[in-house]
């Protein structure tokens, strides 16, 4: 599969696009209906977090998506060029505790770490973040 | 926007909210903005058909979570109905189904307020 990118202006209208995008390049790819639907989510949630928070809902930045297969991998780019953050200071809610007390927030890159197989930040604060998320294709 | 919608309706003494579309970080206040109109008129028992539901993010979920406490402590509840098995597991990897009541039909999860059989 060719590496193909998408670039969107950092506004949640255009979340759709994006799914879609991935979507079909998962399609190509060769996932069936579950791992696309968690493929996209997951991109989805990496979009929202940069649009929130990277970002601060600030229209006029970008966001580019880049998708490429490598042998069984399917990789998905996301980068931007907004506030970085440490993600290893991001711990992973304990959902009993989270569901308990009510809480809000803070399921999106849980989401991610749960719905792919591998998922890694490069963050370079002004320059360029970048979340890599990764899919195995089990033939 | 066409691809989400909202419809309200009561059945029974109970407040019915049907949703249609993509639930994302875009169409999420939306339907903050329904939950609250039915709060702010205290009306706290809520059931969510999701028939037509064809997408939720974590932008969504959070939604259900922002008013779950509020409707709880006025002895409502807010309970799910006819979700698909995508949106379903969605709601499943994050554990929801220990905190929300999810029931196949509407005519289930409205029963389960007014305690009647229809």
């Amino acid at each position: 599969m060719k590496t193909k990118s998408l670039e969107i202006e950092s506004r949640t209208e255009r979340l759709i696009a994006v799914r879609e995008f991935v979507s079909s390049a998962a399609r190509e790819f060769g996932f069936g209906d579950e791992e696309i639907s968690k493929i996209a989510l997951a991109v989805d949630e990496a979009c929202t977090n940069i649009i929130k928070h990277a970002y601060k809902y600030d229209p006029g930045k970008s966001i580019t998506v880049t998708v490429r297969g490598r042998h069984a991998s399917f990789e998905v780019c996301v980068s931007d060029t907004g506030r970085g953050f440490n993600p290893n200071g991001v711990p992973s809610p304990d959902m009993k505790e989270y569901l308990a007390h009510y809480r809000r927030g803070g399921l999106g890159m849980y989401l991610m770490r749960s719905l792919m197989d591998n998922v890694e930040y490069n963050i370079q604060p002004g320059m360029q973040n970048e979340v890599r998320l990764t899919k195995i294709l089990h033939r | 926007m066409s691809d989400f919608k909202i419809a309200h309706r009561e059945r029974d003494t109970v407040n019915v909210i049907e949703l249609k579309g993509y639930l994302d970080a875009h169409t999420a206040p939306r339907l903050e903005e329904a939950f609250q109109n039915l709060v702010n008129g205290r009306r706290f028992n809520i059931v969510v058909n999701c028939r037509d539901l064809s997408y939720i993010s974590s932008a969504g979920l959070g939604v259900f979570m922002a008013f779950i406490e509020d409707v709880r402590k006025n002895k409502g509840d807010i309970k799910l109905s006819n979700m698909s098995a995508k949106v379903y597991n969605v709601f499943d990897l994050l554990g929801f189904p220990l905190l929300y009541e999810i029931v196949p039909d509407e005519a289930e999860a409205v029963k389960r307020f007014t305690g009647k059989t229809k």
